[in-house]
Parts: structure tokens; sequence; C-alpha cells
């Protein structure tokens, strides 16, 4: 008992102490840092339009099913898809029914917007991201897009594959990560919205 | 099955194993440094501060406790926790720095988040943008991200001063120690790791949830908060909670490739280094690198074997003429719950590092990975933690199967079993067995319980052999106190919450009370001197031993779970 009396001030200040320095002080330090430093990127990597509304994030996919866009990875977020406020993925195992039935929705979306297509779909086009927020595509899934698109659009092949160019990422130091083509910078390009 | 890795694959997993081993030695040694009070790097900038919390808490740092004392005071300290953080999640809405009025926790769940934090688990049967204010992220959450590795590092210390005391009462101070850990190894990286996650885009604002217009018309109300701070220590510390529901699979907790990578070396990189900070402190690097190898080449195989499994994707799709071939212009493989800049290699790796390491944080959905590609994060946790394993709780789980190990050897050649000059006898013997069946138990018998019940079947998502799986995993996950999830399992139940509340507790507990007895036992032993009888302990031999005891009790324990889960499901798979 002596020992558990002896031990109690440590046990009490010290937890008082370092949650102030370490679940204040250090968030505190790392806003103040990161703010003045990197500002656009600790707020979001937002982007804006020229009346200064947001667009959205570079970094967060949106939904898109318009043919005249680029589609991204299928969002298994609920409510609604690429919902920024509820990220999570759809969690269906590789056996699991309702995982086949949701591919085949996207394949019969994907057939339905450009009926001429008979190249094999990018599997990353008929699955749920992650996050269901992934901003990101392949460029086998963009290329794969892109006649419907310049179609929709009465654009040259062509001049929409330079866009997908423009929108690319290559990997990291060219080892890291995979090649990825960042679907809201592209469909802003298409809309001139982005340089 | 087309299941050969790219070359771009192999490099990444070399690369990354390469980064991982050359970070041991610097920062094992530093460590060795801070908890033997020796002057370090940083005792220029944070002594005064070390000082000062010394005489502000009453503790005089050289006072040694016994082990009894010494569990004491890890017992008070994750009390003081438990409560702090329970009543703050529970009045969280009379709290400030609260933009989107998030309620108050239910009890328990706020009994299961409470445990789960202090614990090093980090288990969440909640989602954080929706059931977590920036205030409890801060002050609740990325606290004990700090103290829970604190506190298995001080363990870790205490069982290295026992090994190398001779005839001593004490194992050190757990103050001292637990406040060296946040001050000198835990603060400085995360400070670093923080703003290098925040220039590549991971958030950190105050700022309530931002609307945007987004292009199809639609309003996207995008979720932010002081992400980056917390972040870095949930890596660093083998935490895992994660800020966002889809944890490092969020864009704001992970943007990049690059941050992906970072991410993952900072879960790896204390637990490695664990290694060489034991082989210092007990004056024999041979005896760190043997068990760092050990567990390397326990992990490497399990983690390449995933990343094949993972690239060869799921059979079902090629009825429907879909393309999951890797090639320049795709990673192809089971892309269902992969993030496209992370493809399968960034994931899998990720997956089996988070694993091997006790951190659960995910960059992919595991519940979504192929049978055996799931198999590997689940087995790799069965080994109870110690491939890696958590910061500090990962070299004391070593230590406890070493000691198994060398206590069979002994038997086998017929002499009294040593390790390090330090007689291992009945005493250690029947805590190592607590520490090594304390786990299993808690793993088999919550998963038979939740499979028999209304209420643990409730929560099953996907049908079939999956299911089981997805009880097996949560028991496993929260049991070794891991905190990743098959997360289709509706957890956030009060079966569930409680189930899995009482599991990590027992997980983390039943552990570190025999390992601080075992410290304590060793410490007042003589040293025996190193004989022609003595069974060296950092050769090839004695690591291949090692190896078998791990794997023989992981396995042994768990083959008819396994063969259940993901095997059955893996035949299921087949067209």
């Amino acid at each position: 008992m002596k020992a558990l009396a002896s031990n109690l001030r440590p046990a009490l200040v010290s937890t008082l102490l370092l949650t102030l320095l370490l679940g204040v002080g250090y968030p505190l330090v790392t806003t103040g840092i990161l703010h003045l430093t990197f500002p656009s990127q600790a707020q979001g990597s937002l982007i804006r339009d020229e009346t200064g509304r947001v667009i959205g994030s570079r970094l967060i996919g949106q939904n898109f099913d318009q043919p005249k866009y680029f589609w991204g990875r299928l969002s298994a977020t609920s409510n609604t898809p690429y919902n920024a406020s509820a990220s999570g993925g759809s969690n269906f195992g590789v056996n699991n029914p309702a995982l086949m039935d949701a591919v085949k929705a996207r394949v019969a979306a994907l057939k339905a917007a450009d009926p001429a297509n008979t190249a094999p779909i990018p599997v990353d086009l008929v699955t749920a991201s992650a996050s269901g927020l992934d901003p990101d595509i392949t460029p086998a899934a963009a290329l794969y897009q892109a006649h419907r698109v310049a179609v929709a659009r009465g654009l040259s092949d062509d001049a929409v594959k330079a866009m997908i160019r423009t929108s690319s990422y290559n990997r990291t130091f060219n080892i890291l990560g995979e090649p990825r083509v960042n679907v809201l910078e592209l469909n802003l390009r298409l809309d001139g919205k982005m340089k | 099955m087309s299941s050969i890795l790219t070359g771009n694959g192999w490099l990444q997993l070399a690369l990354s194993m390469a980064v991982m081993l050359a970070c041991v030695i610097p920062l094992g040694g530093y460590m060795a440094k801070v908890f033997q009070g020796q002057k370090n790097l940083m005792s220029p900038i944070l002594g005064w501060l070390e000082r000062l919390l010394y005489k502000a808490c009453g503790i005089d740092p050289d006072t040694d406790m016994d082990w009894k004392t010494y569990a004491m005071a890890v017992l008070l300290f994750s009390a003081v926790s438990f409560l702090l953080l329970y009543v703050m999640l529970l009045c969280q809405k009379l709290l400030p720095l609260n933009p989107q009025a998030v309620p108050g926790m239910t009890p328990d769940q706020a009994f299961n988040t409470s445990v789960s934090f202090l614990t090093n688990t980090n288990w969440q049967s909640y989602a954080g943008e929706a059931a977590m204010s920036y205030f409890l992220q801060m002050v609740g959450l990325t606290v004990q991200n700090f103290f829970s590795p604190a506190v298995g590092l001080a363990v870790m210390v205490a069982l290295i001063r026992g090994l190398t005391r001779k005839q001593s009462g004490g194992i050190g101070n757990f103050w001292t120690d637990m406040i060296r850990a946040n001050l000198y190894i835990l603060l400085p990286l995360s400070l670093i790791l923080a703003v290098i996650l925040g220039s590549q885009g991971v958030v950190q604002t105050f700022a309530p949830s931002i609307s945007a217009h987004g292009l199809q018309g639609a309003n996207q109300l995008l979720a932010v908060g002081p992400v980056a701070s917390q972040e870095a220590i949930k890596m660093l510390g083998t935490n895992g909670g994660g800020f966002f529901n889809a944890n490092s699979a969020h864009p704001f907790e992970n943007p990049t490739p690059l941050t992906n990578f970072l991410e993952v070396m900072a879960l790896l990189l204390i637990p490695a280094a664990c290694c060489h900070t034991f082989g210092v402190m007990v004056g024999d690097r041979r005896q760190g690198f043997a068990i760092l190898a050990a567990m390397t080449i326990i992990f490497v195989p399990l983690m390449v074997f995933g990343t094949v499994m993972e690239q060869g994707g799921n059979p079902h799709f090629a009825a429907l003429h879909i393309d999951q071939t890797a090639s320049a212009l795709q990673a192809g493989g089971n892309m269902e719950g992969k993030e496209t800049r992370f493809g399968i290699v960034s994931s899998t790796f990720f997956a089996a590092a988070t694993t091997a390491v006790s951190c659960g944080a995910v960059n992919a959905m595991h519940d979504s990975f192929t049978p055996m590609g799931g198999f590997v994060p689940l087995l790799l946790m069965k080994f109870g933690e110690v491939i890696y394993g958590g910061a500090g709780a990962g070299l004391y789980g070593m230590l406890i199967f070493v000691i198994l190990t060398v206590f069979i050897a002994g038997l086998m050649v017929g002499r009294t079993p040593e390790y390090l000059g330090k007689k291992i006898q009945a005493f250690e013997i029947k805590m190592a067995s607590v520490a090594m069946l304390a786990p299993c138990v808690f793993i088999l018998i919550g998963t038979a319980v939740a499979v028999m019940t209304k209420a643990g079947q409730a929560g099953i998502f996907n049908p079939g052999a999956q299911g089981f799986s997805e009880v097996l995993y949560a028991f496993t996950s929260a049991t070794n106190n891991n905190g990743s999830a098959f997360a289709g399992l509706s957890a956030n139940t009060p079966f569930y919450n409680t189930a899995l509340g009482i599991c990590m507790l027992a997980g983390r507990f039943f552990i570190i009370i025999p390992v601080l007895a075992i410290a304590g036992s060793l410490a007042a032993k003589k040293t025996v001197p190193v004989s022609a009888g003595t069974l060296p302990t950092h050769n090839g031999l004695f690591v291949a031993t090692l190896i078998g005891i791990v794997v023989i009790v992981g396995v042994l324990t768990y083959a008819p779970t396994l063969a259940l889960g993901p095997v059955v499901e893996h035949f299921n798979m087949r067209p």
C-alpha cells in the first residue's frame, strides 16, 4: 500500500503534464510549422474555381458517371459514393456474390456508355477502393475510357490522351507506388478549368 | 495463376527491407543510450524538460523498483489513462474543439475504445470522422498513442535489466523509463515525421469539414482535422488507430507513395531497432542480431507469399473479360479494397508489416484480400506479435520464446538451461507459459463463443468461411493487441465491444506481468560463467531453433481455425 501511495503522485502528475505536452503542445507546434511551410497541403490541397469556391481536393476523388467525364474507382462509402465524411471500402470477400453483382453492374455501365469498346476492362475500373475516395485510376483505366470521352466532347483521341499524360503521376523516384492518373485533375482539364 | 511479381515489385520489397534494416543500428544504439540515462543527441535540447518532469512528479530517477512495484506502477499508469479517456469519450459533447458536434460515446464503445488505445491495440469499433472530435483525437487518442508504446518500451527495458543485473532487487524505475521513451524517442521522431507527412498533403487543421461543390454538381463534405500529428505517432508507436475510418488508405492520412513508404518504415522502425537496443544493453550485439534475424527470416517469405497471392487476382473475374494482368499501365491483381496509388505491392507489404508489427494500421481492406493473401496477416498476428511486434512489446514477447527455446534445447542436451548467464528455472518457465498460453485461450474461447451465440453471429458480414475468418481475425487482433480488422464485421455492439475489450486487456497484462516477474527473478540471480556446456544463443543453430519454436507454437495452436477460415475459403474460390 505504501508503494501504491508513493506512486500515485507520479501517475497523476505525469499523465497531466505529458497530456499537455503531447496532446496539446505537439499538435499545436505541428500545426504551426505546417501552416507556415505548407499551408495549402495542411488545409486539404483544395482546388478552387475563379470565384474562390471550393471545387474539391486534389487528393479526394469525386463521383463521375457522365460519359463526358473520366470515371474513377467504384466507391462503397455509405449513403452516397465518394462521401468524404464516411470513408471506407466495400469489405466484400472475393467469394461474396455481392462483389460480383457490383462488378457486373459497373461492367454493364461501362459497356452502355461505350458499346463499341471491346477491349478487356482494367480491373481498377470495376473494383471499389479501400478509402472509397481514391483520387486516381491506372493509366490503363484512363486509356480504356479515352475514346468515349473524346466522342462525347467532340475532341480527337490524341487530344484527350495528351491531357491524360498531363494528369499522370509516375512512381515516386521511379520505384515506389504505382503509375496513376488523377481523375479530378483530368476532368478539370477537359472542362478547361485547370492548365 | 499469373502471379509472378514484376521487377518493380521485387525492387520495392527489397528497398523497404534494406532501408528498415539500415535504421536498426543507429536508432537501436540511440535508444540504448536513452534508457541507460547516458548523454545523447537530444539531451542538450530536452534534458531540462526531463528534469522538470521528474521534479514536478516527485520522481527520483535513480530509485530502483522491485518487479512488483514496477508492475504496480504500470497498472496504475494504465488505470489513470483508462479513466481519463473513458470519461472524456462519454462527455465528448461538453468538450471543446468539436466543430461537427460529435455526440458522446455509448458506455460499451467508450470502454472498448479506451482499453484499445491504452493497450496499444487501437482496434476501432467507431469511424473516426463521424465519432471523434478534434479534442478527443488530440488530447485523448494522440496522448495514448504516445503512452502505450512508452509503456511497452519501459517493460522491455526492465526485462533487459533483469538479464544484465546480478543479485539485484531492482529492475529500474518505471516513471523514468516511460518519460524517457516519450521525450527522447517518440516525440522527436513524431515531430519530424508529422512535418514530412504534412508537406505531402496529410492535413493538419482545426477548421470544420470543408464543403466542396463538385464538378458534376454534387456537394461533397470533406472531413479534415489535426491529422498529421496523430498520423506520425500512430505509425511510430505501432498504434494503428486511424484518424479516419479508412485509416492509412484515406488520402488525407496517406496521400502519396512516399508517405506510404515513410509510414510503413515508421511502424517497423522502433520494433526492429529494439533488437539492437537489447544487444547493446546486454553487452553482446550478436544476441540482438540473432533475434532480428529470426524475425526477418519468418517475415520475408510470408510477406512475399501474400504479395504473390494478391497479384494473382480474383479468378471469378476471368469470365467477365476483366484485365488483371500487371503491366506498365496497371498494377493488376486483386484490386478490390486497394488504392490505385499503392497497387498490389505497396498494399501487401503494408499488410504484412502492420500485422507482423502489432501496429494494425491498414492501407487496404484485409477483408477483401484473397483468402491466402488474408491468411498472411492473420498468421503473422497468431505468432503472438513477436515478428518485430509492438514497440518494446515485440522484443519482450520474443524473449519469452527465447526462454522457452533455451529450456527445450536444454532438455534435449540434458543441461540446466541458461540464457545470457542466467539459469532458467521453474519460475521463469511457469511465467513464460502463462504469457504464451493466455492469448491462445482468449482467442480460441472468444472466437468459439462468438460463433456460437446470436450476438456474435449478428456481426458477420461476408458469407461462408470468410464470415468465420472475420470473427477469428477480430479476436486474434484484439488479444494480440494488433488492431487491424477484417472490417466487414460489425463490431460496434455491446457484445463485441465488451468481449474484445476484455481480450485486449488480457493480451496486454497477462504478458506484461509475467514478463516483469521474470525480470525480477532473473535480476536476483547470479551470473553463471560461460562454459563448454553453455548453449550459444547467437549462432545459426539457435536462430533456426527459435524460428522452429515460434512457428510450431503458432501453427499447432491455431491450425484448425486457420483451416476452417482462410483455407476453406481458398478452395471455395476455385472456379
